[in-house]
């Protein structure tokens, strides 16, 4: 074998031992992504089912986007015109997320809405489910 | 037969199949972005999602994550393998993100049948309607992608329009980091 041949070979075999390598990071991340969650629920931790939930998916995304779909050495508009609509997403939660996540404010009540989180909380009280009947949307 | 000017035109310093491919992406940002924004402030508003949520099946979701975690490894080798010019290996590799696509959907009817037998249909309340919404809106884009894939690896097979081999894994990996998301909001987050 060339020594150009070898050279090209080493940059191959190089390459795909990057990609598994990211690939069996993500299945890490993956595995502690649901046992996160199960042990912050037997510890009563919140926290750790966030982060591990959360946090983990943001970082398996960013390994994603970074080394599969090869954002890292994409042309820099490129980000940017996807970091654009990523903020469009984050004016809209932020319009809208008072009136939908608070039922009621100064001048206005959502009725609806509270009422049918308080029939959902009782029946789930009341049968240790809060699917039977719950055929009611709110809002 | 001339070549489509999506492959030879470059004029925004990349090729303008792959800019055209990252405008389909940014206007499905905004499209899922939107979609799991108001999923975000019902469940953050409404505590008892959390008691509906508590009827997710999280094993066949941490499958389903699984299956899409891997078919994006085949389609990122699949990529590896057109930028060599090897078109034959590039189609295997395509042909197994296929896989990955198809298994995906065979576990998520298995588990909406199960959960439509269970009463839990997209007219029961709202946690079920944005569950079904999102998950389907995912899986129509799973569909999608594969039949573009089966198309795109025709080609490869013999060594033509391997350029959109990267394209179809560009918006794979996409469609893998949409259900990354997902997971953990509908599955984990009880």
């Amino acid at each position: 074998m060339s020594e150009g041949a070898k050279h090209h070979h080493e940059h191959e075999a190089e390459h795909i031992r990057h990609y598994t390598k990211i690939y069996v990071i993500l299945l890490v991340l993956f595995l502690v992504s649901v046992a996160g969650p199960v042990v912050g629920g037997l510890v009563g931790s919140k926290a750790l089912v966030l982060i591990t939930a959360f946090g983990i998916a943001l970082v398996k995304a960013y390994l994603v986007c970074a080394h599969f779909m090869h954002l890292n050495i994409e042309k820099r508009y490129i980000g940017y015109l996807l970091g654009t609509t990523l903020v469009f997403m984050f004016l809209f939660f932020a319009g809208v997320s008072p009136d939908v996540m608070e039922h009621r404010g100064r001048n206005w009540e959502n009725v609806a809405a509270k009422q049918e989180t308080a029939r959902a909380i009782a029946e789930h009280a009341a049968h240790g489910d809060g699917e039977h009947g719950g055929g009611a949307h709110h809002e | 037969m001339a070549k489509p000017i999506a492959t030879t035109r470059s004029a925004t310093t990349i090729p303008t199949g792959r800019l055209a491919v990252w405008w389909v992406l940014a206007s499905e940002v905004v499209i899922f972005g939107g979609l799991l924004a108001s999923y975000i402030m019902h469940r953050l508003g409404h505590p008892e999602f959390g008691d509906y949520a508590a009827h997710t099946n999280t094993a066949i979701g941490a499958i389903n994550t699984f299956v899409l975690l891997t078919s994006s490894y085949f389609a990122v080798r699949a990529h590896f393998e057109a930028e060599q010019g090897r078109g034959k290996n590039a189609a295997k590799w395509l042909y197994a993100t296929i896989g990955g696509a198809l298994a995906f959907l065979c576990i998520k009817s298995y588990e909406w049948t199960h959960e439509i037998q269970e009463g839990f249909t997209i007219t029961r309340n709202a946690f079920w309607s944005f569950y079904y919404t999102a998950a389907g809106l995912h899986a129509c884009h799973v569909i999608g992608g594969a039949i573009i894939m089966a198309i795109i690896a025709q080609d490869a097979k013999k060594n033509l329009e391997l350029q959109r081999v990267e394209l179809i894994g560009i918006y794979w990996h996409f469609v893998d980091v949409v259900w990354i998301f997902l997971f953990p909001l509908l599955y984990i987050a009880k």
